[in-house]
């Protein structure tokens, strides 16, 4: 068995460096120490550097010392991570463990040649070649099995140029274990991150920013979906799971990586919640507290700690504190759809902004099952392995 | 919403009371004890009405399981091997069951033959945490998905029924 799987593992590695060698024959450009602002067509980073002639960003060379870990490399992550190949972060770790298809075509950056390689190989691979500069670490499995999270929390916690933790975690997964687990990694480790997303009919999406203990982390509430003005009714879904445009995932990636370097090189104001409607072109935004009763016990564990921070300086509320409607002429009829939120609901505390709403609703009284006429089961006096063994032999 | 015999399936499978996930120690395994006891009821109510359609089986560990699941179309049983890992956020998530057999043969499913369960599955599960399990999940996703994909597929010609699957169990 071995063998083969040497002789896989060997094919992988082939494939791997073809596919490399095809998509660009010559090497990029050599790595460079330090970015430089000279304005010369040599100077890959003139533009970028150009931010701080123009007063827009203080200090944009910190980049280079910054790590960003970006979970999930298909439609969202593959654009993200360009992007912030491309501004000269100092380290970029990928996580991913799907394989690049045909079917990924209609999204951005991967190419047909790279079709069965793995995503975060293949994401390497181009990354590097457009800037050597950044140090890409990929890692191609699972986050939400056991072991495998484990390894995500430790790569979470020690994987920054310096060995400390990262400075910014991005979700870009397509799935909600994904994000639950995320979530429940970055508020064991305190760690600062932001959720995105586009929804499986493909004309909406989303960002938003966890500072755990300080904004309402992805477990605080049901998922929060942005109204796409489509009656669910005349939503046809024969035959297919998902669809998806390169526009959407485009203008989410831009939107997330946009909010990304406004934190990491702290200018402007960091968007706490960034919806999109395409349909309406809409656009709300919108700050999310916590949740105290929120199910996840580190949440609750870090809201605790910033209750209990002394006076804690409010960068974030100045930002979204905007109570003014986005819109004050609704002329879409843009609206709440309370059908499924009967009045018992928990979801207060949310103040949501018009055009975002929960997908559904959880009762706060969790006592009454929809079915209960099973009962719960009886503490069994057999032990784990006599049950396994009851059900093997039946 | 859900139709009126799942719904009756699933009041009559026992509900569970631990609120663990497989990082739980302890209460995990007390949670494995609850699944168990849930899946076996389940089955024996199956059995009992002339139903039954699977079987499921754990590694030591209560994370990885797998089994076989049976649909019987113009009375001819198709089998198919199921599988799925139970994740970290378990059972604030459900499991998602994959027909690793069927990956790539129809476009209700997600990488690695994970089926594409229906807009009611997961608000349903959210609202019955911790009390839905696997046997839940087996009955309220896959029972569904089964009963509408597997007669289009045959009738696409994309499975065809084989002889061994006769006798199985």
């Amino acid at each position: 068995m071995s063998t083969v799987e040497e002789l896989q593992k060997k094919v992988r590695e082939l494939e791997t460096k073809l596919a490399a060698f095809q998509s660009n024959v010559a090497p990029g450009r050599k790595k460079i120490d330090v970015m430089s602002s000279e304005v010369v067509d040599s100077n890959p980073y003139s533009r970028l550097m150009a931010l701080k002639r123009m007063g827009i960003v203080d200090n944009y060379e910190k980049i280079r010392e910054l790590s960003v870990a970006v979970v999930g490399v298909g439609g969202v992550g593959s654009v993200t991570a360009e992007m912030l190949t491309r501004c000269g972060i100092g380290k970029l770790i990928l996580f991913d463990y799907d394989k690049v298809e045909l079917a990924n075509m209609n999204r951005l950056f991967f190419q047909p040649h790279q079709a069965g390689l793995s995503k975060v190989d293949a994401a390497a691979a181009t990354l590097q070649n457009i800037n050597p500069d950044v140090t890409i670490d990929a890692y191609n499995y699972n986050i939400t099995t056991v072991d495998n999270f484990q390894k995500f929390c430790d790569t979470i916690r020690a994987g920054s140029l310096t060995g400390g933790p990262v400075d910014l975690v991005l979700s870009c997964v397509d799935n909600f274990e994904a994000r639950m687990a995320i979530n429940t990694a970055c508020n064991e480790l305190n760690q600062n991150w932001f959720e995105s997303g586009v929804s499986e009919n493909a004309v909406s999406g989303h960002i938003q920013f966890i500072v755990p203990g300080e904004t309402a982390c992805f477990a605080c509430a049901p998922p929060l979906v942005v109204a796409s003005k489509i009656d669910e009714k005349t939503l046809k879904r024969e035959g297919v799971c998902a669809a998806s445009l390169p526009t959407t995932m485009g203008i989410v990636a831009g939107f997330l990586v946009q909010n990304t370097l406004k934190y990491l090189l702290s200018f402007g104001n960091v968007t706490h919640y960034l919806g999109y409607s395409a349909l309406t072109d809409y656009f709300p935004t919108m700050s999310l507290k916590p949740n105290p009763q929120c199910d996840d016990i580190y949440c609750r564990q870090r809201q605790s700690e910033v209750n209990a921070r002394p006076a804690p300086v409010e960068v974030a509320t100045e930002v979204t504190e905007d109570d003014s409607p986005v819109h004050t002429d609704n002329q879409w009829g843009i609206c709440l759809i309370d059908e499924n939120v009967p009045e018992e609901e928990d979801t207060s505390n949310l103040n949501l902004v018009d055009g975002v709403q929960v997908a559904y609703s959880i009762p706060v009284d969790n006592g009454t099952p929809e079915s209960s006429t099973g009962g719960a089961v009886a503490a069994s006096e057999l032990s784990l392995e006599e049950l396994m063994k009851q059900m093997k032999s039946m | 919403m859900v139709d009126e015999s799942t719904r009756k399936t699933l009041s009559s499978i026992p509900l569970l009371q631990t609120k663990a996930g497989p990082r739980d120690k302890e209460l995990w395994v007390n949670r494995l004890k609850e699944e168990y006891q849930a899946l076996i009821k389940y089955v024996q109510n199956n059995k009992a009405a002339d139903n039954d359609w699977f079987r499921l089986e754990s590694d030591k560990t209560g994370t990885r399981w797998f089994g076989k699941c049976w649909f019987v179309h113009n009375l001819l049983k198709y089998e198919f091997d199921l599988e799925f890992d139970i994740p970290i956020t378990y059972p604030t998530t459900a499991p998602e069951i994959a027909l690793p057999g069927l990956d790539g043969k129809t476009a209700k499913m997600y990488r690695g033959g994970k089926i594409c369960l229906t807009d009611h599955f997961k608000p349903l599960w959210a609202r019955n945490v911790p009390k839905f399990g696997i046997a839940h999940a087996i009955a309220l996703g896959l029972g569904p998905w089964l009963a509408v994909e597997v007669p289009d597929l045959i009738e696409k010609g994309v499975i065809s029924y084989q002889e061994k699957s006769e006798d199985t169990k």
